[in-house]
């Protein structure tokens, strides 16, 4: 989804894009790596909830479509549209937790 | 090249970050009302809050030429308990003349609970009766998208102009949903939990430059008070234009601000 009255544009050519941004990109995707394997050596059986959400996130990362961003923010959003009776706690769990689900 | 953080909570931050931030072109800032990282537990204690920043904040930003600003409410961290919100909320309109204050905010939900929504609406009809702009707070993470949406409506239902409400911290999945309806944008450049300056340039190239701008929201968690000029210096790096970048972190918060004729800045 994007603006219906602005064109997208980054002024760079892509061959910019990628001296610009690939060093930093590489050492995210190996910080995840990373992560998965300190998950897994911990014991970590990949049940967790925001776990879940993360295999799914990356899966779009690499399923062609487009824009990304903005469907891995909403596969990380909660989906409900109802006001809940009350506020559970104060902070956040970067996923929707489906114990609290309304 | 002068730019404004338009949120920023410098009640949470040093001197020297005054003075950095005045190094790297900060002229103005605007301070909302937010939650002290613990629940206050008084009246009183938010009665010295709203002095510190209608009194003592705008003369420490003065001391390096920045113009200081606020908001005045109970945040949404706070407005679980309705009550003791409604108390707290009796006694704004005894600091909504002071010279600095440009309106109602940072209101808006946590964890769009039904008390949240309560509160909120209640901090809308005030500035709809006092004809003050309005700033929102939307929730974080999963919370997100559903807030926005919430908030929106809520918006809409109080009969508030879009062309005075902000609606702050958007991303990539509600960007598209205030620009849509009319109201301004705010992006909040913070580490892991909203955009890093790099995401908020690839918005404005998706959604353009009107009605939105960006700010660093430092605040006394892990946050960056330098993140609106680093984020200018992305902008450039990508090779666009000076204006553009203008645009964004000055002109367009001088338009939304300057509703208010509470607002002021060297031209």
């Amino acid at each position: 989804m994007v603006s219906m009255s602005h064109k997208p544009h980054c002024p760079m050519s892509p061959t910019d894009v990628v001296d610009a941004y690939f060093l930093e990109n590489r050492a995210k995707v190996l910080d995840l790596a990373a992560f998965l394997d300190r998950l897994e050596r911990s014991g970590g059986d990949g049940s967790d909830f925001r776990i879940a959400c993360l295999r799914e996130a990356i899966a779009i990362l690499t399923d062609g479509d487009g824009d990304r961003a903005r469907r891995i923010q909403l596969l990380l959003s909660d989906p409900s549209s109802e006001p809940i009776a009350a506020a559970p706690m104060q902070g956040a769990f970067g996923a929707p937790n489906p114990d609290l689900a309304p | 090249m002068k730019y404004i953080d338009p949120h920023i909570h410098m009640v949470s931050r040093t001197t020297d970050d005054y003075r950095r931030m005045a190094q790297a072109g900060c002229v103005a800032i605007t301070e909302p009302a937010f939650w002290a990282g613990f629940d206050r537990c008084s009246v009183d204690g938010f009665r010295d809050y709203y002095r510190q920043l209608t009194d003592t904040e705008p003369k420490r930003a003065a001391q390096y030429g920045i113009q200081h600003h606020c908001w005045l409410c109970i945040n949404p961290k706070e407005a679980e308990d309705t009550g003791f919100a409604k108390e707290v909320m009796s006694i704004i309109p005894d600091f909504l003349d002071r010279p600095n204050v440009l309106g109602i905010g940072e209101i808006g939900l946590n964890k769009n609970s039904k008390n949240e929504l309560a509160v909120l609406e209640a901090h809308l009809e005030l500035a709809s009766q006092r004809n003050q702009l309005v700033l929102v707070h939307t929730p974080h993470l999963e919370d997100k998208h559903k807030g926005t949406r919430l908030i929106l409506d809520a918006v809409n239902n109080a009969g508030l102009n879009p062309d005075r409400v902000l609606i702050d911290h958007v991303e990539e999945h509600t960007v598209g949903l205030v620009l849509d309806r009319g109201f301004w944008a705010g992006m909040t450049l913070y580490p892991d939990t909203k955009c890093t300056p790099q995401r908020a340039v690839d918005i404005l190239e998706q959604w353009g430059t009107d009605r939105i701008w960006m700010n660093s929201a430092g605040d006394w968690g892990d946050s960056d008070p330098l993140a609106v000029p680093k984020a200018r210096m992305e902008m450039k790096r990508r090779r666009h234009s000076t204006d553009m970048i203008e645009k964004v972190t000055f002109a367009n918060p001088v338009s939304f601000l300057g509703r208010s004729p509470n607002f002021r800045v060297e031209a």
